[in-house]
């Protein structure tokens, strides 16, 4: 099962490196990883979209993220009320008779033609992992160049309770 | 009169001058470390040389090998319960305290390690004697750090001494480049430090306690494991009195030997792959089972399918990530194992209904005891170590390598007192128990102190008898030589039919002159007369002593539960 998982961790040299490392070692697959500072100076929130096998394998997830001494909070956000998004840029394959084509087809997804050349444009996309999906598949026909895609990052959507916030998926 | 009680300002005098490297000092000193086992090298040279100005402040061991350097303070570590501090230098110095790094790590053993590194200016230009000790050290320790600010250096350290002990004790790292520790310092530093990542629960959550304490009175066949936990939190009387509270049976993994006495009547031995038949099948039966600080190893539950099958788990650890790791856990309790137990104590005690259950097991004890062959004339090595408990009265600290002279150890060394055994049980390290018996004896000076050690492990740090030789610490080696590297001949004896591939090594250096060149007693002894005539002397003894025992090649280690087995289905258990 595919889980969204946060960490807050201290912005401090290794810490990325122990995080992975960690995940590597015990066999986790990490699908994405995102990793950007915070409001807080110092602190930084790494995004993962793991596959989990059950909830055990999960559980030792986030006791294993939460042992690290720089991880200063986990939590599953998966089913918390979040927005959460990825930004890709997809290079594709366009005669300039396709261009007016291909526009039609991003339009629904909000995506916008962020450089044009003579063989190819690329798009720019946000949204949720499925949408971003959705709107590669579309465009594979054409032939994909270069696909980069961020990873998801994730905020709560209300301004929830610091309480419920904190709620982390291990907790002793 | 009144000028002179004003300081005088003493323009002439040159300021004190003070280094990284004399920060570093000034925190190992107020961090009240007395003993430092490290090897010396170009980039740790300003550390050294500060030592050299700190002279008498710390007890410096000079191992000749840096691993023989951290297994040492392995050693001093376990005994003393108190961090050992290890120093090596760049490069080849840092990756030479890898097995111990990684030692002491899966065993929970406090070490703050210092790891020189080259300047800073020259970090990731493969330097001469440069390696990536945080990318090498990452996954085997607690945690690490390289400092990059001077300023840092006091801070880190004490972070360090407070991360390595602890929580669940471990080893940490920090890296020191060389222009750090060489820096004069003259800005304010800064040696608080504030862990908001690191708050381990020591205390027992009562409702969870009050848990454990309802399964227990009415469990019909409860059993308590004791693990090494027990033993870093010094909650070995508080054990007794909850044991004899609700008259309880105990088994123990490896590590946990010594938490509780192994002569008491409802010590049930060790348990695990080559446990007690006694021990195994009161896991394999009990509806409750009462895990104290172990972490439910594979050596110790054989085929997790058949582990404790129709048992209550719970579970008392003070890492969380290790309460259902390997087990689903009903009663978990996160906590300091002494801290956890007391609280039990508190509650009234009860008598339990569960006279048939420790009477099948006291039948099981009586009926199949561990067993071994008897000679009157070659040795065995479980007569051996019969021999040895006899001879020290069971009250030495006694090490050990990996292998069979290690099962046998702990099947026949009987532990009465915690904190007196000291082995590589989650890395199975060759060539740990000899210098850690030197640690164990730099921490206890007036202990006997055996390492027992097998020919083949003994060979990868037997260069420390130099240690005993400067030192004139009276370690007592007892070579458990059976020309093999026993274990590997044991498996491929029973599962690779006989085929005994690198593992039979005849040729072997004299040991009794080894032992002679390093200005050591040496011994060698052949047959069962010798080790009763001789053997009690030599390790009463107030000197060194190396004594090459010759034992019998084809013995195996029983019982055991075969790799993939489970705990009920045991072989070896009675003599054929």
């Amino acid at each position: 099962m595919k889980r969204v998982i946060t960490a807050t961790v201290h912005n401090r040299s290794g810490v990325l490196n122990r995080v992975t490392g960690l995940l590597a070692k015990r066999q986790f697959n990490i699908e994405s990883i995102s990793v950007g500072r915070t409001e807080t100076e110092g602190v930084s929130k790494m995004t993962f979209v793991v596959d989990v096998e059950d909830e055990r394998k999960l559980e030792q997830l986030s006791k294993q993220l939460n042992k690290q001494i720089d991880v200063i909070k986990v939590s599953d956000i998966t089913d918390k009320q979040i927005v959460a998004r990825e930004l890709a840029m997809v290079k594709v394959l366009t005669t300039p008779q396709q261009r007016g084509e291909l526009q039609a087809i991003i339009e629904p997804f909000r995506a916008s033609i962020i450089d044009v050349s003579k063989e190819s444009v690329t798009v720019q996309i946000t949204g949720d992992s499925d949408k971003v999906d959705a709107m590669i598949e579309l465009l594979r026909p054409y032939g994909l160049k270069e696909l980069a895609r961020t990873g998801v990052t994730a905020v709560y959507k209300r301004s929830a309770a610091p309480a419920d916030r904190n709620e982390t998926i291990f907790d002793s | 009169m009144r000028a002179s009680a004003e300081p005088k300002p003493n323009t002439e005098a040159k300021p004190i001058v003070k280094t990284g490297a004399d920060l570093l000092v000034e925190a190992l000193i107020s961090q009240k470390v007395e003993t430092i086992f490290g090897y010396p090298g170009g980039a740790v040279l300003p550390i050294y040389d500060a030592l050299y100005r700190a002279k008498g402040s710390f007890d410096h061991v000079l191992p000749r090998h840096e691993q023989g350097g951290i297994h040492a303070a392995e050693g001093y570590a376990r005994v003393s319960r108190k961090p050992g501090v290890v120093i090596g230098t760049s490069g080849p110095g840092a990756t030479n305290l890898i097995t111990g790094i990684a030692d002491a790590m899966m065993d929970s053993l406090p070490l703050v390690v210092f790891t020189g590194q080259v300047a800073k200016s020259v970090i990731g230009t493969d330097a001469f004697q440069e390696s990536d000790v945080m990318g090498i050290t990452t996954p085997i320790t607690k945690h690490n750090y390289q400092v990059q600010e001077l300023e840092d250096l006091p801070r880190i350290v004490n972070e360090a001494f407070h991360i390595a002990t602890t929580g669940r004790p471990g080893p940490v790292v920090v890296d020191i480049p060389k222009d750090i520790s060489s820096t004069v310092y003259e800005k304010d530093v800064q040696s608080d430090f504030h862990l908001p990542g690191y708050q381990p629960t020591i205390k027992p959550n009562p409702l969870q306690v009050n848990k454990l304490r309802e399964a227990l009175v009415i469990a019909k066949k409860p059993v308590v494991l004791t693990g090494a936990g027990i033993l870093h939190a010094g909650g070995s009387d508080a054990l007794m009195t909850f044991v004899e509270n609700y008259d309880l049976p105990v088994t123990s993994t490896l590590l946990g030997l010594g938490a509780f006495p192994g002569h008491h009547h409802r010590f049930l031995g060790m348990a695990g792959m080559h446990g007690t038949y006694a021990a195994n099948m009161a896991l394999y039966e009990c509806d409750l089972l009462i895990n104290i600080g172990a972490r439910f190893d594979d050596r110790l539950t054989g085929n997790l399918k058949h582990f404790a099958p129709n048992a209550r788990i719970a579970h008392i650890d003070i890492d969380p990530a290790e309460i259902g790791k390997n087990v689903t856990t009903e009663i978990p309790i996160v906590s300091d194992a002494k801290k956890a137990i007391e609280k039990l104590n508190d509650l009234e005690p009860a008598t339990l209904d569960h006279k048939e259950w420790v009477d099948k097991l006291e039948s099981n004890k009586q009926n199949y005891p561990l067993w071994h062959n008897d000679s009157e004339d070659v040795i065995l090595p479980q007569y051996l170590l019969r021999k040895v408990h006899e001879f020290t009265d069971g009250e030495a600290v006694v090490t050990t390598d990996v292998g069979q002279h290690q099962m046998w150890t702990a099947q026949y060394y009987t532990f009465n007192r915690p904190d007196r055994w000291v082995t590589s049980g989650g890395l199975g390290t060759m060539g740990f128990g000899f210098p850690a018996a030197i640690g164990a004896q730099i921490a206890e000076k007036d202990s006997t102190v055996v390492a027992i050690v097998g020919d083949g492990g003994f060979q990868m740090t037997m260069q420390e008898m130099s240690l005993l030789q400067e030192r004139g610490l009276p370690v007592k080696v007892i070579i458990v030589n059976n020309q093999a590297l026993g274990m590997v001949r044991q498996w491929q004896e029973k599962f690779y039919d006989e085929r005994y591939s690198e593992s039979i090594i005849d040729t072997q250096p004299n040991f009794v002159k080894m032992a002679e060149a390093y200005d050591l007693n040496g011994y060698k002894f052949e047959s069962v007369q010798e080790i009763d005539e001789k053997l009690a002397d030599v390790l009463n003894d107030d000197k060194p002593a190396v004594i090459d025992c010759r034992v019998v090649q084809q013995e195996n280690v029983y019982p055991m539960i075969a790799p993939g087995k489970g705990s009920h289905e045991m072989i070896g258990v009675m003599k054929p």
